[in-house]
């Protein structure tokens, strides 16, 4: 098995081991369902409509869990003086960051694909396309991973899982907030932040039901930079 | 086999390590002795690939480690001074993957670590989690990451740090038993837990290498090597009286210990060792110890880590 996989695989144990890993899984179940219940089902609504709710709904809980799961992912190891394992290990750090974020994404795809009871709801009692629903999912998914991405950034940078936790958030508050200084600001910085916008710009398409091109390569980049920066933390943690 | 030259480690303005070089050949039980803070774990962190050094080399056979860590990495087993163990895998969950991150074939990971653990006295646990293990068996667990992948090299940073005098024992009979299959470093800030578990001692001081040889080399050259107890009982003062008038014995104290026992601490050199036991048990002596002082380890120690000597 590569060093990948058995690191992603070891991180999925350990959600699935932990009170951690099962508390962000149930309040997000249940904050999605409250919210599902509360706000997409209120009123008298075509069933497209509703869809298009829950996924706007469901994107929220979806970046919040990314940042708690990712919290951990190497202020734990700071923690509890495990890093060394792998860095003392034939295993390259660019490998070593790809295995914690695909086991970090695995149980959050798990977690999102539980809720899929209540599209399904509708698909059974009312009238969307399945393109619709696949085209929620993957664009849930590619949020999530691009939130993971910068809680695992976070994690990186800090030494306990608070901090990590603290500066994963801020900075993807930031990127969720860019589309507000795109509304004060004169071009070409307002194009620019209109377009780094996490969410205002980019997640409404799959909500509706469209996948573009721009949208999908918009987070993969996201969640690369992410990444790609976590892995030169490590490198660098090497000369410290 | 392993060749440190020229290797400094600066954190900002402050060294932990300056032009540390040192040599250590294949299947070698070597210490690494200093202080708290002398920069001995600096140093293994270097060598275990965990930590870049700002300037100096590491090669093994050869081969920087520096340059081309990644093939060489499989080689070296480190066990850094906190175990780093996974708290919720069991011991065999734990150990089957390490041996996978130290690129042992899928086919023969398992073998592996029965292996492993039968040699750390850890076989029975293999199905146990390691948050419930004892702070030694934590250890043990630790040693056993470190071999699992059978390396050639095997760093230990103070394998034996907070056990119980049993599991000191235990580990440094583990250690020993290394020696010929694996290069062993093993540092430690205890000269008796190390003078006896290793071939040759290299000391540190505040960063430096400031002496290298054996124990009794190391005593040799700082005029040491001149303490001996006995501990006997019977009629004391004339066995006392009997080493004295030994050639070679320049003084002999005698301190009175439980059980109508003495000690006698005799001032002589090391090859008198045999006549010593000879004459005492000649002059009506009950032997029940005879060692070296634990005065004269301490003073070695003392005189290493605290004066300093070229290396």
């Amino acid at each position: 098995m590569s060093p990948i996989l058995l690191i992603a695989r070891r991180e999925l144990r350990g959600y699935l081991r932990t009170m951690t890993g099962w508390i962000i899984a149930a309040s997000v179940l249940v904050i999605d369902g409250l919210l599902f219940n509360a706000f997409a089902m209120e009123g008298s609504r075509r069933s497209t409509e509703v869809l298009t709710r829950f996924f706007y709904f469901a994107s929220g809980p979806a970046m919040v869990a990314a940042i708690f799961l990712a919290m951990r992912l190497f202020a734990e190891e700071r923690q509890l003086g495990t890093l060394p394992l792998l860095y003392a290990s034939p295993v390259r750090d660019r490998d070593i960051v790809l295995g914690k974020f695909l086991g970090a994404l695995a149980f959050l795809s798990g977690l999102t694909l539980a809720t899929a009871y209540m599209p399904l709801l509708i698909l059974v009692h009312g009238h969307i396309s399945v393109g619709h629903l696949l085209a929620g999912y993957l664009g849930l998914l590619l949020l999530g991973a691009a939130s993971l991405g910068l809680g695992t950034l976070g994690s990186s940078l800090a030494r306990s899982q608070v901090i990590a936790a603290i500066v994963g958030a801020a900075l993807l508050v930031s990127m969720l907030v860019a589309w507000l200084l795109a509304s004060v600001t004169e071009p070409p910085f307002s194009a620019l932040f209109a377009a780094i916008a996490l969410h205002n710009a980019h997640f409404p398409p799959f909500q509706s039901g469209q996948v573009h091109l721009r949208d999908v390569a918009y987070y993969l980049l996201v969640t690369w930079v992410a990444l790609f920066a976590t892995t030169r933390v490590l490198e660098a943690r090497r000369w410290r | 086999m392993i060749q440190v030259e020229q290797l400094s480690k600066y954190y900002g303005a402050r060294a932990a390590i300056r032009n540390l070089s040192f040599r250590i050949e294949a299947g070698e039980v070597v210490g690494f002795l200093g202080l708290n803070g002398a920069g001995k774990t600096t140093t293994l962190r270097i060598l275990g690939c965990v930590l870049l050094p700002t300037s100096g080399t590491v090669r093994l056979d050869g081969q920087d480690l520096l340059t081309a860590p990644r093939q060489l990495k499989a080689r070296i087993g480190f066990l850094p001074e906190t175990p780093p163990l996974y708290e919720d895998m069991t011991v065999g969950e734990y150990l089957a993957f390490v041996a996978g991150l130290r690129a042992v074939e899928p086919g023969r990971i398992r073998g592996r670590v029965t292996e492993t653990e039968e040699r750390t006295g850890l076989a029975a646990l293999d199905d146990e989690r390691i948050s419930t293990l004892s702070h030694g068996y934590r250890q043990r667990v630790g040693v056993a990451q470190a071999l699992v992948h059978a390396p050639d090299v095997l760093l230990l940073d103070e394998p034996a740090n907070g056990l119980d005098p049993v599991q000191n024992v235990e580990m440094r009979a583990l250690i020993r038993s290394l020696r010929g299959d694996h290069t062993v470093l093993v540092s430690s800030h205890i000269l008796p837990e190390i003078a006896q578990t290793c071939d040759r001692l290299l000391v540190v001081r505040d960063g430096e290498l400031v002496a290298q040889g054996s124990e009794a080399e190391l005593e040799e050259r700082l005029g040491l090597g001149s303490g001996v107890e006995l501990e006997v009982g019977g009629p004391v003062e004339a066995v006392a009286a009997a080493l004295r008038a030994l050639p070679g014995v320049r003084a002999v104290t005698v301190q009175p210990v439980a059980g109508g026992r003495s000690v006698l601490r005799v001032d002589a050199p090391d090859a008198l060792r045999p006549a010593l036991a000879q004459v005492a048990l000649a002059a009506g002596a009950q032997l029940f110890r005879l060692d070296v002082s634990a005065d004269r380890l301490e003073s070695l120690f003392l005189k290493l880590a605290g004066r300093g000597l070229s290396a």
